[in-house]
């Protein structure tokens, strides 16, 4: 028993096709490029897909998986894009180092925005998330050297679409990994119940800040590819404010809070949609709308609920295949 | 020797002086019930114990160490679980995987294995409905996942807060029934009870609660049959 500390022998394989299937989606859409069937508009897409892949993945382990109702994630993506810019623009730093700093002074301010989750539950938390996220928006608003109202311009382009892909395969590798072994588990048990997950020794406190932390350097790196791609950033509510945050959260819950298959499904989605939709112009926002409550209400766990794209799942899928397969050619011989 | 020791313990809640100065011990391989009416400060004792209400005063000894300033989950770790009030099974999860957090602390993969089967053995309907969601068990089966996900952390002493509340009577006795089981294989148990019949019985010894204070103790056979027990909470 205890499937959370003990790996399937089956992981190994499926890791190798994984990795392949990785490669190989990277290279189509190289290729692709290269035979400029892909523009650079689309790859710019994508690219933005992969970001928002890694907001939505983190901010899925906060509220999804450890049941912290955040609504403070742009601020994470606010620090990580001002201040790698900072870095590279005033100092000239080097664009990866800058990216890790970012990544690390986000998750740290991430731990000071998971305290108040020590204390708060729920509705409460989520309003102080919320206001913590503007007082860091309004603090950037007031730094005239980042540009202040008009936003911080003149930012390097140094994100690539390669870069956005490999970060966003790693996150979401990565925070797999993290749910499904014991600490993953003792995540899900304080969202479950907090008083039972005390009582059975797991420690409260560590989790939860440890989730906020782990979210905000995620969210954190993420921003530094959005403003080393747009080579823009301002402080607007949509971009770094609580309507970004609450973007970030309708991918959350839309792809089903606690299945990362769902995040990354809904990331795709609800990136491309505002963009196909660019043909109806000023009905875009309405059509998009609608389009959320339909989903909701005929799918009220997400899209993919408590589902994930899993080995085992394959495995059964496979295997279903092939019985099939051999009952048919039984049938015939 | 007292595996558990209580002495003095004061706790509040705000304003409130839920606890005022509670005293009481349990032996190695001993049941013992605390009884008392709603709102007595049995639970307020079993969380200070585990450590999860924090005490004003008084000390908690457990296996000759002091629990003062030591978290809950590390007080888990030294081998005194708790099972708390009403359930709280994590719903959206199997009841295997219930069970697999309850030994979230240990890494004896092999022993693990052992407790597993010793607690589906003692819970087979735990068995034929491990895959189950335990959200969607009835109040017995989650009551009895509850205490199986406690045992998982092959406690040394289990406290049991109202197994047996809100239970039809049959699933009530087999409650009972498997508690007694369960101290036979070597765990002692404080637990605390309304149904006072059920608990004597299968209990060495008894605190009676009354408004945060030990009203009455002594042993369960003897308690059983005194005439302000039997008034109050035998219904004779
Ligand atoms: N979280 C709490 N906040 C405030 N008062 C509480 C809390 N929990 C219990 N109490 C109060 O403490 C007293 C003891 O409660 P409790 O320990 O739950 O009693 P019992 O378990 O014996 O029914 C009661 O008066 C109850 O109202
Ligand atoms: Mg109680």
């Amino acid at each position: 028993m205890n499937r959370m500390n003990e790996p399937r022998k089956l992981d190994g394989k499926w890791n190798i096709v994984v990795l392949l299937l990785v490669v190989v989606v990277y290279g189509v859409i190289q290729l692709l490029a290269a035979k400029e069937i892909l523009l650079p508009y689309h790859l710019q897409v994508m690219g933005l897909i992969c970001i928002n892949i890694m907001l939505v993945v983190s901010l899925n382990l906060i509220n999804g998986f450890t049941g912290q109702f955040s609504l403070g994630h742009a601020s994470f993506l606010a620090i990580g894009a001002y201040l790698s810019a900072a870095l590279t623009v005033f100092l000239g730093m080097n664009f990866y180092l800058a990216l890790i700093i970012s990544g690390l002074a986000s998750g740290f301010v991430g731990i000071l925005i998971g305290l108040p989750a020590l204390r708060l539950r729920g509705d409460y938390l989520a309003i102080a998330t919320l206001g913590f996220g503007e007082i860091i928006r309004v603090v950037i608003l007031n730094i005239p050297a980042v540009g202040g109202p008009r936003g911080f311009t003149g930012i390097p382009r140094y994100t690539t679409f390669g870069l956005t892909y490999i970060l966003a395969v790693v996150t979401v590798l990565g925070i797999k990994n993290f749910v499904n072994s014991a600490h993953g588990r003792a995540c899900v048990s304080i969202r479950e119940d907090e008083i039972a997950a005390g009582s059975l020794g797991i420690n409260i406190i560590y989790y939860k800040v440890a989730a906020f932390a782990i979210g905000a350097m995620v969210a954190g790196v993420a921003g530094a590819l959005f403003s080393h791609y747009m080579q823009y950033i301002s402080p607007g509510t949509n971009q770094i404010g609580f309507l970004r945050s609450i973007d970030i959260l309708i991918m959350v819950v839309l792809g089903g809070l606690g299945s990362l298959t769902g995040s990354v499904v809904s990331a795709i989605l609800l990136t491309l949609l505002p963009e196909l939709l660019r043909g109806f112009a000023q009905y875009r926002m309405i059509v998009y709308s609608i389009i959320l409550i339909v989903m909701m209400l005929f799918m009220p766990s997400g899209l993919l609920g408590g589902f994930e794209l899993s080995f085992e799942f394959l495995e059964n899928l496979i295997g279903k295949f092939k019985i099939r397969k051999r009952g048919v050619s039984d049938g015939t011989s | 020797m007292a595996i558990l020791e209580v002495r003095d313990l004061h706790v509040y809640y705000g304003m409130i002086h839920a606890l005022k100065g509670v005293s009481f011990h349990i032996k190695q391989g001993e049941i013992v019930t605390l009884i008392g009416a709603n709102g007595a400060g049995k639970s307020t004792t079993l969380r200070a114990i585990s450590g999860l209400t924090p005490k004003s005063q008084g000390e908690i000894v457990f296996k000759g160490k002091s629990l003062d300033k030591i978290p809950a989950h590390k007080i888990v770790e030294l081998g005194l679980n708790q099972v708390p009030e009403g359930r709280r099974v994590f719903p959206q999860l199997s009841v295997e995987d219930n069970l697999a957090l309850g030994a979230y602390l240990r890494k004896d993969t092999e022993e693990i294995r052992k407790d597993l089967k010793q607690v589906y053995d003692l819970f087979p309907r735990l068995w034929e409905r491990k895959k189950q969601q335990s959200g969607s068990l009835s109040g017995g089966e989650q009551q009895m996942l509850a205490m199986g996900r406690g045992l998982m952390g092959r406690p040394e002493l289990l406290l049991l807060d109202e197994p047996s509340m809100g239970l039809a009577p049959l699933l009530v006795r087999e409650i009972f029934n498997v508690i007694k089981e369960i101290n036979e294989q070597g765990t002692t148990i404080l637990l605390v009870e309304q149904n006072a019949n059920l608990s004597l019985d299968i209990s060495s010894r008894a605190y009676v609660f009354e408004t945060g204070k030990v009203a009455l103790q002594g042993d369960a056979r003897e308690l059983a049959a005194d005439p302000r027990i039997q008034e109050a909470y035998l219904g004779v």
